[in-house]
């Protein structure tokens, strides 16, 4: 009886909760009409839990489970003292609410750019350089194993290095594009456009299933239409 | 062992159990301890025939363990040698290896290996910590219903060791030689610039057009709008997108426009509100400067979509910038902003969004042109100097590619390796 009754009340508690789900849907899917109070509503209501939503999960996940329990650490852990450093900065940030010594909270924001900037040169110079390179060095003419010419692959290589060799020179800023080099930077821009066309068709194909999605809950989920 | 010596003394009297006597020896054979010290173990209900196959099973030797070369630390590297078994058709399935703190003899499995593989890495370490390992060759027997046993042989432990990190990665040495030249051509070019030698910029349209833009919602009266993407300021993009803020802020500043700017994350409010106050001091308008123009909607993506799209919708900003990370939302925005009718410059170098944009926006700023646009926009030496360096080193990687492409057609190598795979680094 008593799991009847749990089941029943689980059942009532997720309608409600699929109640507003579809109510706060429709009402974001107003805005396709134009702006009108429920969804600004609906806005206000996203944005708030939202915000609430991640200023609960930043303080637990930071504060409490990597800097607390990381510098007060359970039995047989030991402290790591190096957390004391972004508390340190963390605090620095707070005297910006100060008129006389808000300045120092430009130290941390400094540390940060400057050590973002740092750490990530030798990130990107790896892997969006030197393994691209890497990557475009390739054979022109591309044979089979019993020596013949592969025609199709050859072709795609041809393409691939066309397209990195020109896409390159469109991105030289202190050249002008003019002449042979100006016509390799056209070359290059096609490329980019050609690119961006299929990045585009996939994308809105991937969007409309995010859109599929939400008319199966409204239809199926709520309505138990299908 | 010595109730099996007893089952054998008891059974000698009856002649009936030959058949229990012989395998009575056989288990006394596989009980002792084989001439290389090894133990064999079995962990089956199928006890006889694995037993036969375990006396002859060895184990891998000269196991060693050593701190992982150019890592971060919290890896141990171990090497052995193959056991005799492991051979085309032997009986070795694989390795497994064991790890114990130095002292304690409490081995735990901490890897796997095929068959044939003479190395493995424990990436599960404390530094400083002293471990043993030991590693055991093991066979899979399936009886006749299909039912697996395993027959192992432990190793001799390695030597104790400790994972420490280290302070140079040597496998990424080359890439200091670009480092340096790239470093070096950015340097020459900015003390160039300094000295006041001539650095051409070619025109970016997208970036010329941002006094026009400014200028036309000073001359209707409307807001403009800064969106600096999604990311954090530990995101080069961002970083990039508040320094063409700097600019647009100035130009704000004299044309006496309202420039406001919801961000998504607090880090970059606060760097947004220093670089706009900055803007206004260097223009003489630092009265003008207000910081509620610079708030703080949501760290949420769509969330932050969703309130930008009302302010968009309600406001009807006559310029929109978009300057820096952006993901799924930026086709919301660059619509909605296109629907209220605004003059729309876009910057990003997410390759997935930047369709978006040109599709939306009236200019768009392409991939490493966000990064160029600031230095474009100042007209600064040391930025200049360093947008020519730069290019100095797309050049080097040109010539990089080309000559690798020539050297691939024709075979040719350098001391046997390809340079595709030299340039290739982990």
């Amino acid at each position: 009886m008593s799991l009847i009754l749990a089941r029943k009340e689980k059942r009532s508690s997720m309608d409600i909760g699929m109640f507003f789900a579809a109510l706060l849907t429709l009402g974001i899917f107003s805005f396709l009409y134009k702006d009108n109070p429920v969804y600004k509503v609906c806005e206000a209501i996203f944005v708030g839990v939202s915000a609430g939503f991640w200023a609960i999960t930043y303080f637990f996940d930071n504060i409490h489970k990597k800097f607390w329990l990381g510098v007060f650490p359970q039995e047989g852990d030991s402290p790591d003292y190096w957390l004391w450093g972004g508390a340190i900065l963390g605090f620095l940030m707070l005297l910006r609410i100060s008129n006389k010594i808000g300045w120092i909270a430009r130290w941390p924001l400094s540390f940060i750019v400057g050590a973002t900037a740092g750490l990530y040169m030798m990130l990107y110079f790896v892997s969006n350089a030197l393994n691209q390179v890497a990557d475009t060095m390739m054979p022109i003419v591309a044979y089979a194993s019993d020596n013949s010419v592969l025609w199709l692959d050859t072709f795609g290589n041809f393409i691939v290095v066309l397209g990195v060799v020109t896409g390159l020179i469109y991105f030289f800023f202190s050249k002008e594009h003019k002449g042979l080099f100006g016509t390799g930077a056209q070359v290059g821009t096609w490329f980019l456009m050609i690119t961006f066309g299929a990045s585009f068709g996939y994308t809105v194909m991937s969007r409309m299933s995010l859109l599929i999605g939400r008319l199966d809950f409204l239809f199926g989920d709520w309505l138990g239409l299908f | 062992m010595f109730r099996v010596i007893l089952t054998l003394l008891t059974s000698i009297k009856n002649p009936g159990k030959i058949k229990t006597i012989l395998f009575s020896i056989l288990l006394i054979l596989i009980t002792i301890p084989n001439l290389n010290g090894q133990e064999n173990e079995v962990e089956s209900s199928n006890i006889a025939t694995s037993k036969i196959v375990a006396s002859i099973l060895s184990a891998p030797t000269d196991v060693s363990a050593k701190d992982t070369d150019n890592d971060k630390g919290q890896s141990i590297t171990i090497n052995w040698t193959l056991s005799a078994d492991d051979k085309d058709g032997g009986a070795v399935s694989g390795y497994k290896i064991y790890r114990a703190v130095e002292g304690s003899n409490e081995f735990v499995e901490v890897g796997n290996e095929s068959e044939g593989t003479t190395k493995s890495t424990d990436n599960k370490t404390t530094d400083g910590v002293s471990y043993i390992y030991r590693v055991d060759s093991y066979q899979i027997l399936l009886d006749s219903v299909g039912n697996k046993s395993f027959v192992t042989s432990a190793s001799v432990a390695s030597s104790p060791v400790k994972s420490s990190a280290q302070w140079f990665n040597f496998n990424r040495g080359y890439c200091l030689i670009f480092v340096l030249f790239v470093s070096g051509a950015i340097i020459y070019y900015i003390r160039k610039a300094s000295a006041g030698g001539e650095i051409y910029v070619r025109k970016l349209g997208g970036i010329d057009a941002v006094d026009e833009a400014v200028g036309r919602a000073t001359e209707m009266g409307k807001k403009v709008f800064f969106i600096p993407g999604i990311q954090d300021m530990n995101n080069v993009q961002t970083i990039a997108g508040i320094a063409i803020l700097g600019r647009v802020a100035q130009k704000a500043a004299e044309y006496g426009t309202w420039l406001e700017v919801p961000v998504s994350k607090s880090l970059v409010m606060v760097t947004a509100r220093e670089t706009m106050k900055e803007a206004y001091t260097a223009v003489g308008r630092p009265d003008a400067f207000n910081e509620a123009q610079v708030h703080f909607l949501t760290d949420d993506q769509f969330g932050y979509a969703a309130a930008i799209d009302g302010m968009v919708v309600r406001e009807k900003p006559a310029t929109i910038f978009y300057m820096g990370a952006f993901f799924a939302e930026s086709l919301i925005l660059a619509e909605t902003g296109n629907a209220a009718g605004a003059i729309q410059i876009a910057g990003t170098a997410m390759p997935s969004q930047l369709p978006f944009f040109v599709a939306a926006c009236d200019y768009t700023l392409i991939g490493e042109e966000l990064f160029a646009a600031s230095a474009y926009l100042s007209g600064e030496p040391r930025q200049l100097g360093s947008l020519k360096g730069q290019d100095i080193g797309k050049a080097l990687f040109l010539v990089a590619i080309i000559v690798g492409i020539i050297m691939e057609s024709f075979g040719w190598t350098i001391g046997g390796h390809n340079l595709s795979a030299i340039f290739k680094v982990n």
